[in-house]
C-alpha cells in the first residue's frame, strides 16, 4: 500500500517535471519580456499616461523630434529640420519614406491631424495641459508643416519630443462610441511608425510587440535587434522577482533596494541603479489655509530644511545614483540651477530657529504622503529630533492630490516626474503658477516664471529662472529633498543601458 | 420543512442586501470618486464634468437605489477603467476563480479526509496528534508566506511548476495548495469526529461481526455516513475560498475574480468593486443556504428556523 502510494507520487513528480510549461522568454525565444505591477488596458499613449505607455509609445510610435537622454539635446526623428520663424511660429520639414505599420507613407497630413487632435480640448487627451500651448498646425506642403503657438513657449520642442507621438490621419475616426455618446479614442487599434508594432493585446495581462521590418534605419532609434517585446502585468513584487529568476521575465525596474542587493548575487541577473527625472520634496502650506499656521513663518520652514538629513536618506534608503537637491527642480532639467540658498543639515540651528519663532518645544502637525513610506518615515524621524512631531496621513495618490488641492496639508511630502521632460517648466511650473498645486501663492514668483517662459533666448531664460528659483529657495517654500534613482534588474544575456529619462530604450537593446 | 426553507431564504436575501448596502456606503465615504477617475493632474473642470456625468452629485440613497435596480436586471454598470460592462468582466473571470476554489477545496479534502480517518481509527495516539498538527499548521501559516515559499521551492529552485498565469492545469497546483491548506484542520476535525461517532454505532459492530475487511467497514460503511456534515462544511468553505482568493490570485497572477477585486480597489473602479462584493456575497449566501437546507433535510432535528 505504502509502496503504491510512493510510486504514484514519484510518477506524479516526473510528469510535473517534464510537463512544466517552458518560459516563452529570453534569448532563445528572441523575446524580451518585461513586467511591472500596473495593468495597461489601453494601448494609446494619448489616452493612458502611465509610465509603461510612455515607454511603449516610443517603441510603437515616433515623435517629430526626440530628446537624447545622454545630452538633453533635441535630435531629429520624424522631422529632419526645424526653424522658429518667430516666438509663436515653428516650421518643420518631415523625413520622407517613413511608413506606418498599416503601410501608408507618413506625410504632413498625418502630423497636422495628430497635433490638431491632441491640442483640441474636446478630445480630452490625458496630457492635454502639456500640449495646450499649440494653437493649431497647418500643412505647408506634403513634407512641411507649421505649428502655431498661442503664446511663446520655449520648451515646445522638448514637449513634442516627449509626448507628441504621430498617428495616421483619420486614426481616431474609427473609434467606437461609448454609451454616453462620446467616442472611445483609446480603443482604436494601435498603428504607428515606430520600430515595433503591436500584434496582440490581452487587456490587463500583456501587450505583445514585434519588430517592424520596414522601420527607417538611419534615424535616432537605429535598427531594432530584438524580434519581440512583451509587456506583462505581474502585481506582486516577489512574484516578479521569482519570474526574473526562472527566466520567465527578462527585465524589471523599480526593484526595492533590499531585494535588488540580494538579486545582484545571482549570476544570471544584472542589477543597476540609475537616476531618473523624478524628485522628492516637502511642500509647505505657506498661506496657512490648512488651519495649522506654523509654516506661515519663514523661520519655521527654514528650521525644517535644516532638520532633514538628506545625505543620509539618499545613501541609506534610495540608492547610489540618488543625490540631494537644493532647488525646486531636477538638476538635469534645462534652466534648473543649484546656485540658490542652501540649508545644510544642522539640527542645532533648526532648534534655534524654532525657538526664535516662538516654538522652543516644537509642535505637532499633520504630514501627508502617498509613496515610498520608508522615506517619509525617515523624514519624520529627523523632524522629531528637533521637536517637530508629525502625524502621518499616508494615503492613496488621488486622495493626496485632493488634500493638497483643498488646502488641507500643512506639510506634504510629494514626488514629481515632470513627464520625463528635461525642462524646468515641467517641474517648477506645475507648483508655482498659482494653480491648485501651488501652496505658496507667491505672485512675484509667478511673474518671474511667466517672464522666463516668454523668452526664447536660452541664456536670458536661464537668468530669469535663476531669479525665480532663488526666491523660492530664499523663502523656503519647499524643502527639495533628493532625486529618485531606480533599481533595474535584467537578464545578463541582455545588452541594455538604463537612461535617466525613465524611458528604457528597448529599441536599442540586443542579446549578447 | 417548507416553512424552514422559506425563512432561511428570507434571511439569506436580507444578508445579501445588507452586504451590498454597507459596501456601497463604505466605498463612497473613502474619497471623492470623481477625482479617482480623473487621475493625476486633472483640472477642476474635468473633475466637475466627471462628477455630473456619473451622477455623483446626486444624494447617496438615490445613487444606491439606481445601482440596485440595475443589478437586479444583471446590469452592474460599466467599469471605469476596463471600458466594458462590469457584468461581462465578472462573468469572464468567474470561471477561473471557481476552478481555483474547486482545486483548493479538492486538495483540502484529499489531505484532510484521510488524516481525519487515520486520527479516528487511532484516537489519542501519536498518529492522531501528528495528523492534527499537520492540519493545524495549515491554518496557522500566513497564506501569502506559504505561497511565496511554494514559489521559491517548487517554482524557482526546483523548476517543477510554472509560477504565474492560468494557462494550464499545472498553474493551479501551487495556488490550490496554498489556498486549500488553510481549511484542512476544520475538515479534518469534523471527519475525525464523525468517523469516531459512527465507528461506535451498532451497524458497524454488525459489519465487523459479519467478518467484513476493516477497509471495507471503514470506507464503504462508516465514512459514507460520517461524511455528510463534511460535505456541508466543504460547501461553505468553497464560498470562503472564492472570497479569500484575492491574495493567492494576486501572488500567482491568476486573472480571476479575486485579482479583479484587488485591481478595482487600487483603481477605485467603484461599479466593479460593488458588483464583485455583491456576486461573492450572493454565492456565499447561496452555498450556506444550500448547506443549511441539506443538513435540515438529512436531520430533521435541525429544522428549527
Amino acid at each position: 500500500m505504502v509502496k503504491r502510494v510512493l510510486l504514484a507520487a514519484a510518477g506524479l513528480l516526473a510528469v510535473l517535471w517534464f510537463a512544466a510549461a517552458p518560459a516563452d522568454a529570453g534569448k532563445k525565444d528572441d523575446t524580451l519580456v518585461w513586467a511591472t505591477d500596473r495593468d495597461n488596458p489601453i494601448v494609446d499613449p494619448y489616452y493612458l499616461n502611465t509610465r509603461e505607455l510612455v515607454v511603449i509609445g516610443h517603441e510603437v510610435w515616433d515623435t517629430l523630434v526626440i530628446i537624447d537622454p545622454k545630452t538633453a539635446e533635441i535630435k531629429p526623428l520624424l522631422a529632419t529640420k526645424w526653424n522658429w520663424v518667430n516666438a509663436t511660429t515653428l516650421e518643420m520639414t518631415l523625413r520622407q519614406g517613413v511608413k506606418f505599420h498599416s503601410g501608408k507613407v507618413m506625410d504632413a497630413d498625418d502630423v497636422v491631424y495628430t497635433l490638431n487632435h491632441a491640442s483640441n480640448k474636446d478630445n480630452a487627451i490625458a496630457n492635454y495641459a502639456l500640449l495646450s500651448w499649440i494653437k493649431n498646425v497647418e500643412k505647408i506642403d506634403a513634407n512641411n508643416i507649421r505649428i502655431n503657438l498661442n503664446r511663446p513657449f520655449p520648451p515646445a520642442l522638448a514637449y513634442l519630443g516627449g509626448l507628441g507621438f504621430i498617428m495616421q490621419k483619420g486614426h481616431y475616426d474609427s473609434a467606437p462610441v461609448k454609451p454616453d455618446g462620446k467616442k472611445d479614442f483609446g480603443a482604436v487599434k494601435p498603428n504607428g511608425t515606430g520600430p515595433y508594432k503591436v500584434t496582440e493585446v490581452k487587456p490587463g495581462e500583456s501587450i505583445l510587440m514585434e519588430k517592424n521590418p520596414d522601420y527607417f534605419k538611419d534615424g535616432f532609434k537605429g535598427d531594432p535587434k530584438i524580434s519581440k517585446i512583451k509587456f506583462r502585468t505581474i502585481k506582486d513584487g516577489n512574484t516578479r522577482v521569482a519570474e526574473l529568476m526562472t527566466g520567465a521575465v527578462d527585465w524589471l525596474w523599480d526593484v526595492p533596494k533590499d531585494q535588488a542587493e540580494r538579486i545582484a548575487a545571482n549570476p544570471a541577473i544584472r542589477v543597476e541603479n540609475a537616476k531618473t527625472l523624478r524628485i522628492s520634496y516637502l511642500q509647505f502650506d505657506v498661506t496657512g489655509v490648512s488651519g495649522q499656521k506654523f509654516f506661515t513663518d519663514k523661520r519655521v520652514r527654514q528650521a525644517v530644511a535644516h532638520a532633514v538629513d538628506r545625505a543620509s536618506l539618499t545613501k541609506n534608503l534610495v540608492g547610489p545614483a540618488s543625490v540631494a537637491i537644493d532647488a525646486a527642480c531636477h538638476p538635469d532639467q534645462f534652466a534648473c540651477s543649484s546656485d540658490v540658498a542652501k540649508y545644510p543639515y544642522d539640527p542645532a540651528k533648526a532648534k534655534a530657529l524654532l525657538k526664535e519663532a516662538g516654538y522652543p518645544d516644537g509642535f505637532e502637525f499633520d504630514l501627508y504622503a502617498y509613496r515610498d513610506r520608508e522615506y517619509t518615515e525617515a523624514v519624520i524621524g529627523d523632524l522629531a529630533k528637533v521637536g517637530l512631531r508629525a502625524k502621518l496621513n499616508y494615503v492613496q495618490y488621488t486622495a493626496y492630490v485632493e488634500n493638497v488641492h483643498k488646502g488641507r496639508t500643512p506639510l506634504a511630502h510629494g514626488t514629481w516626474g515632470s513627464n520625463s521632460v528635461p525642462d524646468v517648466s515641467a517641474c517648477t511650473g506645475q507648483f508655482f503658477l498659482l494653480g491648485p498645486d501651488d501652496l505658496a501663492k507667491d505672485a512675484e514668483v509667478k511673474a518671474l516664471i511667466d517672464e522666463a517662459d516668454s523668452l526664447t533666448d536660452p541664456d536670458k531664460r536661464k537668468a530669469v529662472w535663476q531669479k525665480a528659483l532663488g526666491r523660492i529657495a530664499a523663502e523656503a517654500y519647499w524643502v527639495p529633498l533628493f532625486t529618485y534613482a531606480k533599481y533595474y534588474a535584467y537578464s545578463k544575456d541582455l545588452d541594455f543601458t538604463p537612461t535617466s529619462d525613465e524611458i528604457p530604450q528597448f529599441f536599442a537593446a540586443k542579446w549578447k | 420543512m417548507l416553512a424552514f426553507a422559506s425563512k432561511r431564504l428570507g434571511v439569506a436575501l436580507l444578508v445579501a442586501l445588507t452586504v451590498s448596502l454597507i459596501t456601497f456606503s463604505m466605498i463612497h465615504v473613502s474619497g471623492d470618486p470623481a477625482l479617482a477617475i480623473a487621475g493625476e493632474g486633472a483640472g477642476a473642470e474635468t473633475i466637475e464634468a466627471i462628477r455630473k456625468f456619473y451622477g455623483f452629485d446626486r444624494p447617496i440613497a438615490v445613487q444606491y437605489l439606481d445601482w440596485l435596480s440595475g443589478a437586479l436586471h444583471g446590469d452592474f454598470g460599466r467599469s471605469y477603467t476596463l471600458r466594458q460592462p462590469v457584468a461581462d468582466v465578472i462573468f469572464a473571470r468567474l470561471p477561473v476563480t471557481i476552478a481555483l476554489g474547486a482545486a483548493a477545496i479538492g486538495f483540502a479534502l484529499v489531505l484532510a479526509i484521510p488524516l481525519g480517518v487515520l486520527a479516528a481509527v487511532k484516537p489519542n495516539s501519536l498518529a492522531d496528534r501528528l495528523a492534527l498538527t499537520l492540519a493545524v499548521v495549515g491554518q496557522a501559516m500566513p497564506t501569502f508566506w506559504f505561497a511565496l515559499t511554494l514559489i521559491l521551492w517548487l517554482g524557482v529552485n526546483w523548476r517543477l511548476l510554472p509560477i504565474t498565469g492560468s494557462d494550464s492545469w499545472q498553474n493551479f497546483v501551487m495556488p490550490a495548495i496554498a489556498l486549500g491548506y488553510y481549511v484542512t484542520p476544520a475538515v479534518m476535525r469534523l471527519t475525525r469526529a464523525g468517523v469516531l461517532e459512527v465507528l461506535a454505532s451498532d451497524y458497524i459492530r454488525t459489519a465487523r461481526a459479519k467478518g467484513l475487511r476493516p477497509m471495507t467497514v471503514l470506507f464503504k460503511h462508516a465514512l459514507r455516513n460520517a461524511i455528510i456534515p463534511v460535505v456541508s462544511l466543504a460547501a461553505v468553505q468553497f464560498g470562503f475560498m472564492l472570497g479569500g482568493s484575492i491574495v493567492i490570485e494576486t501572488i500567482f497572477q491568476i486573472n480571476g475574480l479575486g485579482y479583479l477585486a484587488w485591481e478595482s480597489i487600487q483603481r477605485k473602479d467603484l461599479p466593479t468593486m460593488q458588483a464583485i462584493v455583491l456576486v461573492l456575497a450572493v454565492i456565499y449566501v447561496t452555498l450556506t443556504l444550500a448547506a443549511d437546507l441539506l443538513n435540515a433535510f438529512l436531520d430533521p432535528r435541525l429544522r428549527v428556523a
